[in-house]
């Protein structure tokens, strides 16, 4: 298959399509999943193609959609779940985090849940409050959940058949915002998918200062990259795709690479993904640093009713100071 | 695909919620039309008045004791949201609102409950229930707030009794219940003073009521045997889905299951659903706990502006509840009954007007909120990390002024 021009949007489809192509198994679940395609219209067609019994529309209410994924996983199937909008996962947070993140280990590895929770999670949307949130680190907390998120259509179309494929449970984090952006997918098993789930991805080189980012925040940290080149700063742009667990070897990587770190993501700063980033950065590569790692996120606030959320979420201004700041040092 | 003309069926493989039988059926067509024999109803379609009968029977009572005032109130209410209700949409189309979710079709069910509680009664609501809050006395300017995205409420519950509008799907039933162990726990059911006994009121849609929220309210409630009565907005949808993907029994019916009773209402019957929910309430105000009320109607419009319904349902099913209107049929009863005449109807008409002049007017000079202010009010007591967030987002802003920024 040759490459195609691909929204995000669309790589998540076709990914998803691909993957129950190649298992019987693998059955899609969720509100308004099926005639509708999902309010964002990821599901699209599927459930015409594939019928309803794999592309079931769930009952309103998300502790049931996880509980009975746990089920059915239990009964040899691999569920991939759409929770609508992130801020409607947390009635389904008892069941991932004290059951689907804990029955392997229980079992004693007798039992796995190979189940994906689709999240479509950050803002810049312009939405009401709960549809803006990004909660990744509620689940990276949780020790036996994979949690990634994609940046672009290709990581979409791979990264989704990643997940599914995986035996593990994967809280796979969809940048909604970055839905409708376009770009050339490769659709060819044999030269497709050039990294692992678990691997972060060096977007752009540069010498300067390294970016540490994610999700919908990549593209930002890109445009950042442009602006800063126009000035001679060279910016070093380190994808992380998986946040548990984290690529530590390519993290380490970038940081010596310039010495200089900024993390960025859109949520809140406080024990956020950049925390943990930071922390790591400073007790393995303490020597190589020439700047404290510094962060940009959102503030420490709930997110805010969208009128403020251009203030709210990093933007290129915010990214570009703390550059500054890190190379004052 | 959905088209102009198509049947009103739906066939689902593996039977359906036939709402007249109250059961599952054997697969065959799937009727949402027809509330069934159990469902209390005071007007026909044109609104003509109905005779008393079984069903009805209990709530009679409260409907012969309506003036014919109380008539054309109803009515003025009915206009007045379905304006507030158009303004809004109108509003979203022009760009002025981020997503405005209709109540075209609801507004008998509201109104009828609304106009049923009493000033010291308790509203909790989902997010569509602009004529309850209308009923509570809120002003309709303070519900476009979050709505335009200045905030996420936007108004002091306390002041009319009516809670912040609640996003995610069955969170506030758990609250109204909550709030109703308080109202006993206060001694404020069963004094017989009128002015003390209070009841209190939770609204979500039949999606919502597959929620374990939802599930776990009315645990509670009839537990606690609380002054609350539930009321479910059965619109047939709940975005994409049909009701027969949310349950197989109608919501009315699964009261029982809980301990407490059921009734199903003509939703777009504002008489029948203001003596349902009038009995409901005084049961809970004088101490003899919850009722489920499930309010049978059509959400006539898209589930909100973002949503696109030709996807899923067919214009047919539709066009059949146009018919059902509830406006329509207050008018009809009304005009029959003459208890209004044309100066009436025009006098309302031109109220609505003024009224959608307002709200268009108030959502315009609407100011955007001063940026720090998103800082405020986070926490009640000082907090040294949202404090310093807040000053270094001043001094941030401030170092941009005067460079062209
Ligand atoms: C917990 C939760 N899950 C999902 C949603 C997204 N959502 C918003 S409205 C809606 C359908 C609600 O249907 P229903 O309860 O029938 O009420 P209606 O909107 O028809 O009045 C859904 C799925 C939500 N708001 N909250």
């Amino acid at each position: 298959m040759a490459a195609q021009k691909l929204t995000l949007a669309k790589g998540l489809n076709s990914g998803l399509r691909a993957a129950m192509e190649a298992d019987p198994k693998v059955v899609l679940m969720g509100e308004d999943v099926g005639k509708l395609g999902g309010v964002f219209r990821i599901t699209e067609g599927l459930q015409k193609d594939f019928g309803e019994d794999r592309v079931i529309d769930t009952p309103l209410a998300e502790s049931g959609i996880v509980g009975t994924a746990i089920g059915l996983c239990l009964r040899g199937y691999r569920p991939v779940v759409e929770i609508q909008f992130d801020g409607f996962v947390y009635p389904a947070f008892d069941q991932i985090i004290s059951q689907v993140a804990k029955m392997h280990a229980r079992s004693l590895g007798a039992l796995r849940l190979p189940m994906v929770i689709r999240i479509p999670y950050g803002g810049g949307i312009g939405a009401v409050e709960h549809h803006s949130e990004s909660n990744e680190a509620y689940f990276a907390h949780t020790a036996g959940l994979r949690v990634v998120t994609c940046a672009d259509p290709a990581d979409a179309y791979w990264m989704m058949q990643q997940a599914i494929a995986s035996d593990d449970p994967v809280v796979f984090y969809e940048p909604k915002r970055r839905y409708h952006e376009r770009a050339e997918v490769d659709l060819d098993e044999t030269v497709g998918a050039p990294l692992g789930l678990h691997q972060a991805a060096v977007r752009r080189e540069g010498t300067d200062v390294t970016l540490v980012t994610y999700g919908p925040m990549v593209k930002t940290c890109l445009q950042a990259a442009e602006a800063a080149a126009a000035e001679g700063i060279s910016l070093h742009v380190l994808d992380l795709r998986s946040l548990s667990p984290l690529d530590t070897g390519a993290i380490a990587e970038a940081a010596k690479r310039t010495g200089r770190i900024v993390v960025v993501h859109e949520a809140s700063t406080f024990l956020a993904m950049g925390s943990e980033v930071a922390s790591f950065i400073q007790q393995e590569c303490f020597y190589h640093l020439e700047a404290p790692v510094l962060r940009v996120g959102g503030y420490n606030i709930p997110y805010p009713p969208s009128r403020f959320e251009e203030e709210f979420l990093p933007n290129l201004d915010r990214v570009l100071d703390a550059v500054d700041k890190s190379l004052a040092y | 695909m959905a088209r102009e003309g198509d049947a009103v069926t739906d066939v689902h493989p593996e039977g359906v919620v036939r709402h007249h039988e109250n059961v599952v059926t054997p697969p065959g067509e799937h009727d949402i039309t027809d509330g069934g024999p159990d469902m209390v109803q005071f007007l026909d379609a044109e609104g003509n008045r109905l005779a008393t009968n079984e069903t009805n029977a209990p709530y009679a009572a409260i409907v012969e004791a309506l003036t014919p005032e109380d008539g054309r109130a109803m009515y003025r209410d009915l206009v007045l949201v379905r304006r507030v209700d158009a303004e809004g949409h109108a509003l979203q189309r022009q760009g002025e609102l981020g997503l405005w979710p209709s109540l075209l079709g609801q507004e008998a069910a509201q109104v009828g409950a609304g106009r049923a509680m009493r000033k010291q009664d308790y509203a909790f609501p989902g997010y569509r229930e602009h004529g309850v809050a209308w009923c509570k006395g809120v002003p309709p300017e303070n519900l476009l707030g979050m709505f335009r995205g200045v905030n996420n409420g936007g108004w002091d519950s306390n002041e009319n009794n009516f809670h912040l509008y609640t996003i995610v799907i069955g969170n506030q039933m758990l609250h109204a219940t909550g709030y109703a162990m308080g109202v006993q726990r206060d001694g404020a059911v069963g004094t017989g003073d009128e002015s003390r006994d209070t009841a209190v009121m939770a609204f979500t849609g039949d999606g919502g009521t597959a929620q374990g929220d939802y599930n776990e309210a009315l645990v509670f409630a009839g537990v606690a045997n609380a002054p609350v009565v539930f009321f479910v907005q059965n619109n047939q949808w709940a975005i994409s889905e049909p009701n027969y993907k949310q349950f197989r029994i109608p919501p009315y019916l699964r009261a029982r299951g809980f301990g407490f009773p059921g009734v199903r209402v003509d939703g777009n019957d504002v008489l029948a659903t203001y003596a349902v929910a009038k009995v409901a309430l005084d049961a809970a105000r004088s101490g003899q706990g919850p009722t489920l009320i499930e309010a049978f109607t059509y959400r006539m419009g898209a589930h909100t502006t973002s949503d696109d319904p030709t996807k899923y349902r067919v214009a047919a099913e539709v066009d059949i509840w146009r018919e059902k209107d509830p406006i329509k049929r207050m008018r009809g009863f009304l005009e029959t009954k003459g208890y209004a005449d044309q100066e009436f109807f025009d006098g309302v008409d031109a109220e609505a007007d003024e009224l959608a002049a307002r709200i268009r007017k108030a959502c315009q000079e609407m100011p955007d909120p001063e940026l720090p202010t998103m800082f405020d009010d986070i926490y009640v007591d000082e907090h040294p990390v949202v404090a310093a967030e807040k000053a270094e987002f001043v001094s941030y802003h401030a170092s941009f002024e005067g460079a062209g920024h």
